[in-house]
């Protein structure tokens, strides 16, 4: 069972100059009594080969790399039967402290005795894995869920599409046409839903299910059990993966009463024109005449709270597409088109300017103030802030409002899943399901569930296709992921999860609530949680938030972090030596630290840094302990948080920053200073500041004094 | 991801004649997404990069809009996605010279340019510490230098260095040589051509900014105060030229006020006809990076129409700051003080019906995007609209488009793109082993 250490110690890079790496060889050999212990001037080249024969012929089960960042070199130093520490002498020692003195020489010391502290109380992981469904089911059958079906059965993962209402479509099923998708962008489209419509029927790996409804999910990524109503029958279906596609509705919201809807019938929303065009009949709904002058109205004014504050492109889109209808229809009409700001991004500019072209369509700049009736069936639209100077009267027969797409709410339609959390997917500010991430729009909060198409912002169609297939793709790849019990993103294939020594848990469900992917379930009646593997994340939250510390991972604990900070030299009484503990997010403030290096900008040579996988790791204990240990100071390094927060784990630094409230606490009974353990958004660019900032805390805590704890 | 060993093509199980391999065409936020996502769903992947590292343009960029964050945030994601999977193959200082074939079955020919730098290289820097050449630094857009070797910035991937060939003295200088303590140069390297079989593509070329030195009336290139976006975005960059601080390029002086011209050459028939989507939230961003710098800074947005699809939250909160102004009108022209180096913007205000003239420190055009596939070679069935845009559905079978090479769009489009387009390239490769 015990380990066999193999220690590595490079001189390379600047290293050996900088520091003494026998003195760091013999701390190895002397302290740690590891066996193999050896130096080499670049590790990285030939000399792996060393490293490699010892895993191969000596049993060497863990091997500590002492030599560059672990952001480097990767492929190089992978050895597949032993686990890999890598001490970072080079980035974080060598390029960003002063060379040949004895601070540099004690942090590398240190750095190197937390490595082996870790290479020994690390276990390479075990996955759990459990049989795995190669399906997906797809909620929602307008285009973003029809795409997503027929994405995932041509890859080959058969797919159940559950649609609401009678018939597939969705919305796109109602339009009469579609704006232009392909060059040179002027001429309006047959919709294309027809023919995606036959393309889902006649795929074998599709199963339809219309005039049904998805009514309970439970389970996890790979093994997900769904339960759907059908006829007012209930059927149940084991499925790996989810693809949530329930679209949009129009936005209808008292403001736009102003606009006279609900006034006037001859106030009608641009859905209704489209079923108008669609049914053929382009007339004032009062009367019946054929209609002579329109005003489209976009509702994009200043502040304007008709119009949705994420509003897309389609509304404008949709706006010119109507102008077209109605010159198409009554050649002799004339259309007003008002705005405030033309949303017609990239090649829509082609669109736009034909529209322009048509001397029948008259766009026209300025707020709409006032939508009133004239008395004879006739309307009166007011503008002000024209560019023609003051306000503009129109005289209109029929005002169509260009409303925007709101979500249809996934929490109400579509889901219920049987998580502690709840059962719809997190939403965001607007109410779509949430991804706050523009460089991963695709993870959302719960693992194994994917959003496609307008319930995750409002897109035009051929944007929903797209968003399906990439959605569909997400869930396959998901199934691949969870078959091997390895996580997604941002942890990819990561095998470690969250076991629980549950003799010791008091059953106060922190650790369920506090995660951000609600992976974590209880026990009825018992309580005590158990954790849902393929919906895990590793990110570690739980283990930061359980008061009596019993989650680890196999190579993550707060045990391992204890004796990691139990392994530095902390030296005595000496006002020049302070030693602070940093931990710090492994995704920005570890490589901000590195680029530092990179840049040769100097440190101080009194942090002792973690990289942990999220601050909402960290456990207050953790804090506590390294005061106790005669730390001087804490520092907790970790992203932004707030709205736009930038936390990959959602709310890890926030979670910190509560539980450090508590660490104060603490302190102030221990009749320490509390601003000694301090939390610091460092985001991955701000590499620059660092030197500075991390100065600035050093100064802090030499001028509170040492930490009195010292040698106690 | 495994480096270099010629790969041969890895057959589908069920059909040995039909590639598993995916081949995507540029390392950028497009790019990268394809190939990861990907791969993560168990297919091989050739990622083919023109540049010498990943990113493209987003490392380029301080932030993105509307959040405000880094763009190194997401890309160190993916790249640690990339060490960890070995289904990714990166070739960087490559070009895709011919790709033919059908869905299922292509053959691609790749140009390996010299890195002169190999894979021993450690990025020890000791090898620039030595070289005796400066040159322009591109990825600055000419602003600064860097030595004929370099790295090309902090978070490069892969993390070695390369020698620019038009710059270094070659064997007769050779310092670097004797510096590197490795052997991780090679002056006389020379370029290698790869054969690929892979059964799908994804087009993922994205874009260069518009050459505004072509718009007559504003100055570009004729006064040094004219900057572009992009240039701002490296001014504002804490690894950029001036160290993340915007200064005025003449005198290296404070800028208290800017003028931000849109549609520099987009939405206009002489230059380019389309709208580039992205540079009035680009535009609203900058501008928050000089209200952080200086609170006494003023801004100046001239503008058709405020873009901000999406994101018209965050223009609002822009908007709302009294130190800047928007005014809907085109700038008529930019003329210099020659003592000052200030310029005076002539423009019409639209709505107030007047003519009026600014006098600002920095004048930055929002130029447009070109698709990086305007003038390439490139013959692989792969059809381009009027704008050099790809037009998926009239490529060839088997070839997927995604991000600005389909058209210009955002990061979040870009990723959604790349996403979709690995699904596409997945299901032509399935398509292509069940016929």
């Amino acid at each position: 069972m015990d380990k066999k250490l193999g220690v590595y110690v490079c001189s390379g890079c600047g290293i050996g100059e900088c520091v003494d790496p026998e003195r760091l060889a013999a701390i190895a050999t002397d302290e740690y009594h590891v066996s193999v212990v050896r130096t080499s001037p670049a590790f990285c080249l030939e000399d792996v080969q060393l490293i490699r024969d010892d895993v191969a012929r000596e049993g060497v089960d863990a091997v500590v790399v002492a030599a560059c960042s672990p952001r480097v070199k990767t492929d190089v130093f992978s050895f597949p039967s032993a686990s890999v520490e890598r001490v970072n002498l080079r980035e974080q020692v060598a390029w960003s402290h002063p060379p040949g003195e004895e601070e540099t020489q004690s942090l590398a010391g240190d750095s190197l005795r937390m490595g082996i502290t870790r290479a020994q109380k690390t276990r390479l992981p075990t996955p759990y894995t459990e049989a795995n469904e190669r399906s997906v089911l797809v909620i929602g059958g307008g285009v973003a869920g029809m795409t997503a079906a027929l994405g995932a059965a041509r890859a080959g993962v058969r797919a159940i599409l559950v649609e609401k209402t009678p018939r597939l479509g969705g919305f796109a099923a109602r339009l009469w046409r579609q704006i232009p998708t392909r060059p040179p962008y002027r001429e309006l489209e047959e919709p294309g839903v027809g023919a995606l419509i036959s393309e889902v029927a006649s795929e074998p790996g599709i199963e339809t299910l219309t005039g049904a409804e998805v009514q309970r999910i439970s389970g996890q990524p790979g093994r997900f059990e769904v339960t759907i109503r059908r006829d007012g029958e209930l059927t149940s279906a084991t499925v790996g993966a989810i693809v949530l596609a329930t679209g949009w509705r129009p936005f209808e919201a008292p403001a736009l009463e102003r606009y006279g809807l609900g006034g006037s019938p001859n106030v009608i929303t641009n859905v209704t024109l489209e079923e108008m065009a669609r049914t053929g009949t382009l007339n004032r709904p009062s009367d019946g005449k054929t209609v002579k002058t329109v005003a489209i109205v976009q509702c994009d004014g200043a502040g304007d709270e008709a119009n949705i504050q994420y509003s897309g492109s389609v509304s404008s889109l949709v706006s010119l597409k109507h102008a077209m209808y109605v010159r198409e229809r009554c050649p002799d009409a004339v259309v007003y088109v008002t705005y405030r700001d033309m949303q017609t991004p990239g090649p829509f500019e082609y669109f736009y300017k034909s529209v322009q072209e048509d001397p029948g369509v008259l766009f026209t700049r300025g707020n709409v103030t006032q939508v009133s009736e004239d008395g004879t069936g006739g309307l009166v639209v007011e503008l002000a802030d024209s560019p023609l100077g003051g306000g503009v009267r129109l005289a209109v027969d029929l005002v169509v409002l260009a409303t925007g797409m709101a979500p249809v709410p996934p929490d109400s339609e579509g889901l219920g899943l049987e998580y502690l959390q709840g059962k719809g997917l997190p939403l965001s500010k607007y109410g779509f399901a949430d991804s706050n991430f523009l460089c991963f729009p695709y993870e959302t909060r719960r693992t194994g569930i994917y959003s496609a198409g307008c319930v995750r912002k409002p897109m035009d169609l051929a944007a929903a296709a797209r968003d399906g297939s990439a959605a569909a793709l997400k869930a396959i790849q998901v199934i691949e992921k969870s078959s091997a019990g390895a996580a997604v993103h941002p942890r990819v294939g990561d095998l470690s999860y969250p076991s629980f020594f549950l003799q010791n848990c008091t059953m106060c469900g922190r650790c369920s609530q506090e995660c951000p992917f609600g992976a974590i379930e209880l026990t009825p009646g018992k309580n005590t949680p158990f954790v849902l593997t393929n919906r895990c994340r590793r990110c570690g939250t739980c283990m930061g938030a359980c008061p009596v510390q019993i989650i680890s991972f196999d190579d993550h604990s707060v045990d391992m972090v204890a004796s990691m900070i139990k392994a530095v030299e902390i030296p005595e009484g000496d006002e020049e030596k302070p030693r602070i503990l940093v931990l710090a997010c492994e995704n920005d403030a570890y490589p901000a630290l590195d680029m530092a290096g990179i840049d040769r900008l100097q440190l101080p040579a009194s942090l002792r840094i973690i990289p942990v996988r999220c601050l909402g790791s960290v456990n207050a204990i953790t804090a506590v302990d390294a005061f106790s240990r005669g730390f001087d100071g804490v520092l907790l390094l970790g992203c932004r948080s707030g709205d736009d927060y930038q936390c990959h784990f959602i709310r890890g630094s926030e979670l910190l920053a509560t539980r450090m409230q508590n660490v104060r606490e603490t302190l102030n009974r221990l009749m320490l200073e509390p601003e000694r353990a301090k939390v610091m958004d460092v985001e991955i660019s701000g590499f620059d500041r660092l030197p500075e900032r991390l100065d600035e805390f050093v100064a802090q805590i030499k001028g509170l004094g040492l930490n009195p704890m010292k040698g106690f | 991801m495994r480096s270099s060993p010629v790969p041969q093509g890895v057959a589908a199980e069920a059909a040995p004649s039909v590639y598993r391999g995916i081949l995507v065409v540029g390392g950028g936020i497009a790019g990268i997404t394809a190939a990861v996502e990907a791969a993560e769903a168990g297919y091989e992947v050739y990622l083919v990069e023109k540049g010498p590292s990943l990113g493209g343009r987003v490392a380029q960029l301080a932030k993105y809009f509307p959040k405000l964050c880094p763009p190194y945030c997401g890309l160190e994601i993916n790249f640690q996605r990339i060490k960890k999977e070995p289904r990714i193959r990166v070739f960087t200082l490559a070009d895709v010279d011919r790709i033919e074939g059908r869905p299922g079955s292509f053959e691609v020919t790749v140009t390996l340019r010299p890195r002169r730098v190999n894979d021993r290289c450690t990025a020890c820097d000791a090898c620039a510490a030595v070289c005796p050449v400066d040159r322009p630094n591109e990825f600055n857009f000419g602003m600064g230098t860097t030595k004929a070797i370099y790295l090309p910035h902090e978070m490069a991937f892969p993390m070695e260095y390369v020698i620019d060939d038009k710059a270094c003295l070659g064997s007769e200088c050779a310092k670097c040589v004797d510096a590197c303590r490795y052997g991780a140069i090679d002056l006389t390297a020379e370029s290698r051509t790869l054969s690929l079989k892979v059964g799908a593509v994804v087009m993922a070329t994205g874009w260069r900014p518009y050459d505004a030195a072509r718009i007559d009336n504003l100055g570009f290139g004729k006064y040094p105060n004219v900057i572009t976006n992009v240039m701002l975005e490296r001014l504002a960059a804490p690894n950029g030229p001036t160290r993340g601080k915007i200064l005025r390029p003449s005198d290296g002086g404070p800028v208290r006020s800017a003028a931000f011209i849109q549609c520099a050459g987009s939405r206009d028939v002489n230059h380019l006809g389309y709208c580039s989507s992205i540079c009035c939230l680009a535009s609203l961003k900058e501008v928050t990076y000089l209200r952080q710098q200086d609170p006494s800074a003023k801004a100046y947005i001239f503008y058709i129409d405020l873009r901000t699809p999406t994101y018209a939250e965050f223009a609002q909160k822009v908007l709302s700051d009294p130190n800047v102004s928007v005014m809907k009108g085109k700038v008529a022209s930019v003329l210099e003080d020659p003592q000052t180096k200030c310029l005076m913007v002539e423009a019409e205000d639209i709505l107030r019906a007047e003519k009026i003239t600014l006098t600002v420190d920095l004048v930055v055009l929002a130029t447009g995007m070109v698709p990086s596939l305007e003038g390439a070679k490139l013959d692989a069935g792969v059809k381009l609209d009027g704008g050099s845009f790809v037009v998926p559905g009239d490529s060839g079978a088997g070839i997927f488009a995604a991000g600005c090479a389909r058209s210009p769009v955002d990061v979040a489009t870009a990723t959604q793109e790349g996403t979709a387009a690995a699904l596409q390239a997945i299901g032509a490769i399935q398509g292509a082993a069940r016929r």
